[in-house]
């Protein structure tokens, strides 16, 4: 049995570092940040959180509407700079031994690769050149698209179900069909680290186990994946391991057997929740009443 | 129900299709054929004119200029004729030329760095700002710094504009128009109290050359300074395709594809101001040329810019010289500001454009 649970937090960043996913290999050889900060206007939106998730897993994120899930995959994708408070002990998130915040931009994004929610264009782009900007980091800003770039385009287009839809232009596209070609813009970058932003988010079911199936497949081919998720009961079926943040905080973080429990989410979330057993695949199934 | 699981080989994408080219058909022909559309509009619209020469007088003074006259065994024009076509016609040609691919690129370059379709030099302030800056050193005589005055002139409108739509929340397109509008208001008032304080001539017409635009006074000096920024300056802006395609879901988009988001916009918006200084110091502002090339051409070959920005170049070109020959023709001999014509053809394009934007707005 994977005794991975780590206590609701009340102490400091070291005990939750220590806690930190025992029995998986070592934090190093996947994603490990440790004492992120950010703040905007004065307003602390993040509060030296402390993540990891585990090499060839799929990590949900937790946590309610403006928890800072959002914030935090930006800081991790190097888009934001993480404080620097003068006293504090300094942020670093390290990725497979690389400190992905020294590194390069250009490198960076050949190492990660964040989807974004809603990310949209009004411009007249097809499925297909929209998948090909995820090669910019690998070739010179003057090289066109080539024949190498077309077939890690086409590759990844297939890997989502795409493939069908490669000459239409991204505006005609469905919310789960556009979610689908942002994944393989994603893919095209090659990321050894793959961060989502609530990916499911407007999707129907079919496509929502969908796109958590393709993560899955990606987990498997040793791309460590971290998406931030709304739905518990998708995080509870489909990820590894799971980090609940609240109000910038880390809450718990571990195996979705030990964090998804009513001592974690009731607080969390304002609401009474119990936990059954899947019949099938053994996992936590969730229901909840509201708190009062 | 399309299922996601990964496939055992990726389906094949017909290599010779509109789709696998990364871009439209014939993808490869389009710069090709703008460069013969252009060179022909230049051929032909440099032998209309109100003066009676004969098409074949015009290419005969033009070959003899390009030093053909000993190859092709051709008589030189008479030194009137002759001056009329290589004085007159054609620098104003190639300034309109000049001026149009300029101002295309600059309207490519702001439409995607700000992600508002709404955005080119003239809607934005800088080209009123840099016409400020201009006729302040041509009223002060200082002649020599009028390239360098107008582009200090597009810069702080430009500063001014992004700033008051900052100031007012996020940069949407529309508040992104107004705050230009209020700058390039204020500086079209500035331009024309200054032109009235220090006249002595016809200060109306120099007022309307300023603020509708004209390429009526071109010498090969118009030609050097719009034709040179539009081929250096140009040139570069042009080579960044990538980049500006790296913005194409935004920032943030951008910045996780590994660009430097901050320094990239303020460096390529530079750019654009200064290459707009250097075509308005020769021009006066012309309106429209560099909000609806852009989209026009996007409609034929789509949104990656590796494609767009030389075409539009090609197409502003060929656009502002025919532009500027109607305005030269029509109501011949009196003479239109070119800015009427692309506004005339400009602002109903605009308005299709607010509308199909309204909701983002």
């Amino acid at each position: 049995m994977t005794e991975t649970r780590t206590a609701p937090v009340a102490t400091g960043a070291e005990d939750r570092r220590d806690a930190a996913v025992p029995g998986a290999p070592p934090a190093t050889d996947g994603l490990d940040a440790a004492r992120v900060s950010w703040s905007v206007d004065g307003r602390l939106v993040l509060d030296g959180v402390d993540c990891t998730a585990p090499p060839g897993a799929v990590s949900g994120l937790l946590g309610p509407n403006g928890s800072g899930k959002s914030t935090l995959l930006r800081v991790l994708a190097g888009v934001r700079a993480p404080d620097a408070a003068p006293g504090r002990d300094a942020a670093h998130v390290r990725f497979a031994d690389a400190d992905l915040l020294a590194l390069p931009r250009r490198r960076r994004a050949r190492v990660l690769a964040l989807v974004e929610q809603d990310a949209t264009t009004d411009l007249p782009l097809t499925v297909l050149d929209a998948v090909l900007l995820g090669r910019i980091p690998h070739r010179s800003l003057l090289a066109g698209d080539s024949a190498a770039d077309r077939d890690v385009a086409a590759a990844a287009l297939a890997r989502v179900g795409m493939s069908a839809f490669t000459g239409r232009e991204v505006a005609t596209l469905s919310g789960g069909e556009r979610q689908r070609v942002h994944l393989a813009r994603a893919l095209a970058q090659e990321p050894a680290l793959l961060l989502l932003d609530e990916p499911t988010n407007h999707l129907d079911i079919a496509a929502q186990l969908d796109t958590m199936r393709v993560l899955r497949d990606l987990a498997g081919d040793g791309v460590t994946v971290l998406a931030a998720l709304h739905d518990l009961n998708l995080a509870a079926q489909t990820c590894d391991h799971v980090v609940v943040i609240a109000d910038g905080r880390v809450v718990a973080a571990g195996d979705v057997h030990d964090v998804l429990v009513p001592d974690v989410l009731d607080p969390v979330y304002g609401v009474r929740c119990e936990v059954l057993t899947h019949p099938r695949t053994g996992r936590p199934v969730l229901v909840f009443d509201s708190s009062d | 129900m399309t299922t996601l699981r990964a496939r055992p080989a990726p389906v094949p994408v017909r290599p010779d299709g509109p789709a696998a080219s990364g871009a439209r058909r014939g993808a490869g022909w389009w710069v090709p054929a703008g460069v013969a559309a252009l060179v022909a509009t230049v051929l032909v619209t440099v032998t209309v004119g109100p003066a009676d020469l004969a098409v074949g007088d015009v290419w005969r003074s033009v070959a003899t200029h390009l030093g053909l006259g000993g190859l092709l065994g051709l008589e030189p024009l008479g030194a009137l004729q002759d001056g009329m076509v290589w004085q007159l016609r054609l620098p104003r040609v190639l300034t309109a030329a000049a001026v149009g691919a300029g101002l295309a690129v600059c309207g490519v370059v702001m439409q995607s760095l700000t992600r508002n379709p709404l955005a080119d030099p003239y809607l934005l302030g800088l080209s009123s700002g840099a016409s400020l800056g201009a006729v302040l050193v041509l009223v002060a005589g200082w002649t020599v710094l009028l390239p360098v005055a107008a582009f200090g002139g597009a810069v702080l409108a430009l500063v001014a504009a992004l700033g008051l739509a900052g100031a007012l929340g996020a940069l949407t397109p529309t508040r992104t128009v107004l705050a230009g509008l209020a700058v390039s208001q204020l500086a079209a008032a500035a331009t024309s109290f200054v032109i009235f304080w220090s006249a002595t001539g016809d200060s109306y017409r120099e007022i309307l050359s300023w603020l509708m635009g004209s390429v009526a006074g071109a010498t090969w000096t118009s030609v050097a300074v719009a034709g040179g920024a539009t081929l250096v300056l140009g040139t570069l802006l042009a080579s960044t395709g990538s980049v500006l395609d790296a913005f194409t879901f935004g920032d943030t988009a951008a910045s996780a594809l590994g660009i430097d988001v901050v320094r990239v916009r303020w460096t390529l918006l530079v750019g654009v101001a200064l290459l707009t200084g250097a075509l308005v110091s020769q021009s006066g502002s012309i309106g429209f040329v560099g909000l609806i090339l852009p989209h026009a051409v996007r409609l034929l070959t789509g949104a990656r810019h590796r494609l767009l920005l030389p075409l539009s170049a090609l197409f502003g070109a060929t656009f502002l010289v025919w532009a500027d020959t109607l305005a030269r023709t029509v109501f011949a001999p009196r003479e239109l500001p070119v800015g009427i014509v692309t506004a005339a053809i400009g602002a109903p394009v605009f308005a299709l454009l607010l509308w199909r934007g309204r909701r983002t707005t």
